[in-house]
């Protein structure tokens, strides 16, 4: 009981994390109709980013934990951001009246470019970081058996549930979030109501990849290691969540992650961690096959 | 205040508009009727550059619109009725109306909302409904409504009569006038219902294949012969 309630505390973690990083799939897929397959490099970039503000407020002495944080997530948004929005400006847009399959080669292309070039400006061996925060409370003891949730775990629930409600009050009440809401449906039709659409699209990208930020930043806080290779099996699992809760859902992303973040928890705690990866494959795989819709999307009319 | 000169707009190899000159001026209705396939949707999404002109100038107030972009051209004062309505169908009923506003300051939009709502007691009872949900009358109403909350000075209204039964056809020609007579708004109108569009407006134009063919005062053109012959009788 202990140990079951042990892995649903570190599942739900992780699941939040992917879940952040499977909004930026679905929000760009929803506005565009495509996949962004450079979407997981950008949460690579935002961890790398995360580790290296950590990095720096630590050599600038300071040391109130608080503040570090703010300082660091802020700054790190910022950055990952940028690249959100450059990805757009030199993968999509050029290739807005294109054949659909041009910008998801570029996307790729571009995917492989930021991996290398991560990977050149920072070194191809793994990145650490000292543990930040430490401690947590024991929730209960079973037996010989204590659950513990971390602080780090409960800053990155409490993170994530204000994220979301922050995410759920601008796509379902602010002029921003009626315009990619108006550009998802009808693009042309948006334009001719005023909607500045390319904009629209950019403001898109730029906030999946400020959440990606935020779930690369509470890696390198849980894990406290980042390489330049975790965008792509993030990437991956992300976008199984995504497809899971629908492609094109924003509940549906934070509930594709969970449920993801569950299943990997449990299976490594019960079968084997060697597997683990595999379990998302075969989610994604057995999703694609009987419910392309995933658990909470709408059946595709127009789109492909 | 709005004129287009020599525009050709093509579709990837279809030329579509092969040469158009006309002009609106201010406080007018002008209409413009013609065959399935003359042009006529063509050339009012050309006018908002969704095709942009491929050869030709458009002109409004005296400014080059040709090259701006979509969004530019509506928040100098235009708006787009489409052929098809294209509201919004997943967003609410009060939703649609807000993003018409679009073109307008933070602050204005309430006045505007309830004017729209004077004008179509239907949609206020229905603002938080589903805009897919609505009949084909609401629908139309609706994208009316969202057009107007830009406060455009000219409205672009294509076929707003399609599919409606003839007492709502000659409701909405009735809201048309309203508009244009107390709100001041110029308004260009696309229909196939040529007999009403040419009682209601003051001006006229005939397009076939691509060209105007024919240009008058409503009057002289509900008694033209050819005119008649085509768009009028067995097609009232
Ligand atoms: N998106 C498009 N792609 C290719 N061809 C198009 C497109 N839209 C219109 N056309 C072609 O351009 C020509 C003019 O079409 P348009 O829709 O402007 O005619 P219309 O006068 O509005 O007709 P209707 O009365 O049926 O609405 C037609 O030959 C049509 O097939
Ligand atoms: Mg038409």
């Amino acid at each position: 009981m202990g140990y079951f309630l042990q892995q649903l505390i570190n599942g739900v973690t992780l699941g939040m994390i992917y879940g952040l990083v499977a909004i930026g799939y679905t929000m760009v897929y929803g506005i565009l109709g495509m996949i962004n397959f450079a979407h997981g490099e950008i949460y690579m970039i935002g961890a790398f980013i995360s580790i290296l503000g950590f990095i720096l407020v630590g050599l600038a002495g300071i040391t109130a934990v608080p503040l570090a944080l703010i300082i660091v997530l802020t700054a790190t948004m910022i950055f990952t951001a940028a690249y959100g929005w450059s990805v757009e400006r030199v993968a999509y847009r050029p290739l807005r009246q294109a054949p659909r399959l041009a910008p998801l080669i570029s996307a790729i292309g571009m995917s492989i470019f930021l991996q290398n070039y991560v990977q050149l400006s920072q070194g191809a061996q793994v990145k650490t970081l000292p543990p930040f925060i430490e401690g947590g409370v024991v929730l209960l003891r079973d037996a010989d058996f204590a659950v513990r949730i971390s602080y780090v775990q409960l800053l990155i629930w409490l993170l994530t549930l204000v994220l979301m409600a922050g995410f759920a009050w601008i796509i379902g009440r602010t002029a921003l979030g009626r315009a990619q809401r108006a550009c998802a449906e009808d693009r042309v039709m948006a334009s001719l109501v005023g909607i500045n659409v390319d904009r629209t699209i950019s403001l898109t990208f730029v906030l999946g990849a400020a959440l990606a930020a935020v779930a690369g930043t509470m890696v390198t806080l849980y894990y406290g290691v980042v390489d330049f290779f975790i965008g792509f099996l993030a990437g991956i699992k992300a976008f199984t969540a995504a497809v899971l809760g629908g492609i094109g859902s924003l509940p549906g992303a934070m509930l594709g992650g969970l449920i993801l973040g569950l299943v990997e928890a449990f299976w490594s705690a019960y079968f084997t961690t060697e597997y683990k990866d595999v379990a998302a494959f075969t989610i994604l795989v057995l999703v694609l096959i009987f419910r392309p819709t995933g658990l909470l999307g709408r059946p595709e009319v127009e789109k492909v | 205040m709005l004129s287009l000169a020599h525009v050709h707009v093509y579709h990837g190899p279809i030329h579509a508009l092969r040469g158009v000159d006309l002009s609106v001026e201010m406080g007018e209705i002008v209409t413009l009727i013609g065959a399935n396939g003359a042009g006529k949707s063509t050339l009012l999404m050309s006018i908002c550059g969704a095709p942009r002109a491929g050869r030709g100038r458009v002109l409004w107030d005296g400014e080059d619109i040709t090259d701006l972009p979509s969004f530019e051209i509506i928040r100098r004062g235009i708006a787009q009725v489409p052929e098809g309505r294209r509201i919004f169908s997943r967003m609410s009923v009060l939703e649609n109306l807000l993003v018409g506003a679009t073109p307008l300051e933070d602050g204005q939009r309430e006045e505007d909302l309830q004017r729209v709502f004077a004008l179509f007691p239907t949609l206020k009872d229905r603002q938080h409904q589903r805009g897919g949900t609505l009949s084909g009358g609401e629908q139309q109403m609706l994208a009316i409504g969202r057009a107007l909350m830009g406060r455009p000075r000219l409205l672009l209204l294509d076929e707003p009569s399609l599919g409606l039964a003839p007492r709502l056809v000659q409701r909405i020609f009735e809201i048309i006038e309203a508009i244009n007579r107390e709100q001041n708004v110029t308004v260009f109108l696309v229909e196939q219902n040529a007999y009403h569009a040419l009682r209601l407006a003051h001006r006229g134009y005939v397009m076939a294949n691509g060209r105007i063919v024919l240009a008058g005062e409503s009057k002289a053109l509900l008694a033209n012969r050819e005119v008649r012959a085509a768009y009028l009788e067995g097609g009232v």
